[in-house]
């Protein structure tokens, strides 16, 4: 486990950049394979802690904060999309380019 | 300076009383506000006609004889994180440099019904990622007491507003230290306040187990009245408290006598600035003077807390700005039109998103990865509910905590930008009180040179009142708060 980091490699960051829907350039691609190895392997020290038994905190606050699930007004259609950089407003909806066929 | 040296309080008392109009003290903040942008570039957007057209209405209001809130009249700046519909709200990122917020911010709301006139939003690191605000889409902000150094980051323009005299208050928000080592960089008092107290409905999110809104201003009595407004449960955001919310200015008694105060001191004395330390120190022998008790305590994970943010930190990132795809709002890249919608998500994050926003949603996507989460994003999960139970065990001894804020005075711009992580140890003694959603202030304690150095006073969940009572007893015993910096414009 305490390699981790030092054996990632621009193979790794091509994998995760395409998990995060990033297209870096050959150069951000180096840059950040020489980066993120550093900082990970900075962060492998919490793996030197004993946390046997110890929960992974799930809640900062410790309060309920459910509600009923009730219907309420939300903004309009129009001022959802009137950021959008193609959208069929009289339609109501978002375009977005050819995902099947084409 | 005469309209705009003072407190939010004291600007609030004049208006009120009608010594000043609020047009008036409107005109003179956004006078000051384009004055300074040229050299500091605290504001990303200065809305002069929406906020003397406000301004104008609180004086008719009040002409009328009608009821105003506590904040009436008084001008103040927000981060360009947070919301107001029909105002450009870009994270200072290029893919959202066109975004027309839609809707009001809870805390918007809330400033504006307590008679706030908000004159624009300041400058910040790209979606709050960054401690020096050079991570900024356009430009870094400059601090108003030495223009080669950082204000803080991430919500430096904020703090810089403040300190330069702009506004008596500005809101940040502080995910990892983002208001108060701004406000210790700046020479102001800023406050977290506790995980939950302040509705985040309308803040761009960053990450949403860490993201808090709080105020800048240039005492705690301000920061106390502040809390008040923005305070409060808000059916819009189910992480908002139920808590209730006590008058925090009646807090402030000036009284710290027999208050308990924990200094962790083997974690506050490796690689701090001699002269933060010297200031620290001068703080810790002020309080005591006051009538507090010092107690030694000890977070044995502290230590651990900056991997143990930066895993937690970027693994939310990595999901809150999955929504940044160039469908719903935002730069689209035209490069990729004729390539298919994942040609265009990935081309479109790459055009927009600058290095440091990639860097952490890369980092967050890797730990959070098949093979990687349990070695990383849980174990660090694991270290930081150890973290919550060292300070669960020094408030059985302590009333508050007290440590610096930053382990340094504010640094040069370009210091620390070839190397992240040198940038990410700027936060050593921020990060842990996020970490456990703990509440936080930043005040003013003295100067290395020219620069300002703050400490910071840390309380139980939900005791914002202590904090801010101590800080204001000790303010009301040091002149450091009242420094201002001098600057042209």
């Amino acid at each position: 486990m305490g390699a981790v980091a030092a054996e990632l490699t621009k193979a790794d960051v091509e994998r995760i950049a395409a998990l995060a829907h990033l297209e870096l350039t050959d150069d951000e691609k180096d840059l950040f394979t020489a980066q993120l190895a550093g900082i990970l392997h900075y962060a492998e020290q919490v793996q030197q802690v004993d946390t046997t038994g110890v929960p992974p905190m799930a809640h900062v606050g410790s309060e309920r904060t459910e509600r009923e699930d009730e219907p309420r007004p939300s903004i309009a259609t129009s001022d959802a999309l009137a950021n959008a950089p193609d959208a069929a407003p009289d339609a109501g909806l978002f375009r977005v380019p050819r995902v099947i066929g084409g | 300076m005469t309209l705009l040296d003072r407190s939010a309080l004291a600007i609030g008392d004049d208006i009120a009383a009608g010594r000043m109009s609020s047009a008036e003290v409107c005109r003179a903040a956004i006078e000051r506000a384009q004055a300074i942008n040229n050299t500091l570039n605290a504001f990303n957007l200065i809305d002069a006609d929406r906020a003397l057209a406000r301004a104008g209405e609180i004086d008719r209001r009040r002409a009328a004889g009608e009821t105003l809130g506590p904040l009436a009249g008084v001008p103040v700046a927000l981060k360009d994180n947070m919301c107001v519909r029909g105002m450009r709200t870009t994270a200072s990122s290029r893919i959202l440099e066109n975004f027309i917020a839609p809707y009001d911010a809870t805390v918007v709301q809330r400033l504006e019904t307590a008679g706030a006139v908000i004159i624009g939003k300041t400058n910040c690191d790209e979606f709050a990622m960054g401690s020096s605000n050079e991570n900024s889409a356009f430009g870094p902000v400059r601090n108003p007491w030495a223009t080669d150094c950082t204000p803080g980051g991430s919500s430096g323009g904020s703090a810089a507003s403040v300190a330069a005299q702009c506004v008596p208050l500005a809101l940040g928000s502080d995910t990892g230290g983002s208001i108060r080592q701004p406000a210790s960089f700046c020479g102001v008092s800023g406050l977290k306040p506790t995980y939950g107290r302040v509705s985040r409905y309308g803040l761009l999110a960053f990450a949403s187990s860490l993201d808090q809104i709080g105020p800048f201003a240039h005492s705690a009595a301000d920061c106390a009245a502040a809390l008040s407004v923005l305070a409060g449960p808000d059916p819009c955001d189910s992480t908002a408290a139920h808590e209730p919310v006590p008058d925090y200015r009646a807090a402030l008694t000036g009284d710290v006598r027999g208050l308990r105060v924990g200094v962790p001191r083997r974690f506050v004395t490796e690689g701090v600035d001699e002269t933060v330390r010297r200031a620290f120190e001068e703080a810790l022998a002020t309080l005591q003077q006051s009538g507090a008790t010092l107690v030694d305590i000890d977070l044995p994970h502290a230590r651990y807390a900056i991997p143990v943010y930066y895993l937690v930190a970027t693994a939310e990132a990595s999901s809150n700005l999955a929504r940044y795809d160039g469908v719903k709002y935002g730069h689209r890249s035209p490069a990729a039109k004729d390539q298919g919608l994942k040609a265009m998500y990935s081309r479109t994050r790459d055009e927009g998103f600058g290095a440091e926003v990639k860097r952490r949603i890369m980092l967050g996507t890797y730990v959070l990865s098949a093979g990687y989460y349990d070695a990383f994003y849980l174990k660090a999960q694991q270290v930081r509910t150890l973290l919550r139970r060292d300070y669960e065990q020094a408030f059985e001894q302590v009333d508050v905590v007290t440590m610096p804020t930053a382990p340094t005075p504010p640094f040069r711009l370009g210091e620390k930008t070839s190397d992240p992580l040198e940038m990410y140890l700027a936060d050593v003694f921020t990060v842990s009180v996020n970490l456990v959603g703990l509440p936080g202030i930043s005040i003013p304690c003295g100067f290395s040179g020219s620069l300002p150095i703050g400490f910071q006073l840390i309380g139980r969940m939900f005791d914002e009142a202590t904090i801010l009572r101590a800080a204001d007893a000790y303010q009301r015993v040091t002149p450091w708060h009242t420094r201002a910096p001098e600057l042209g414009g």
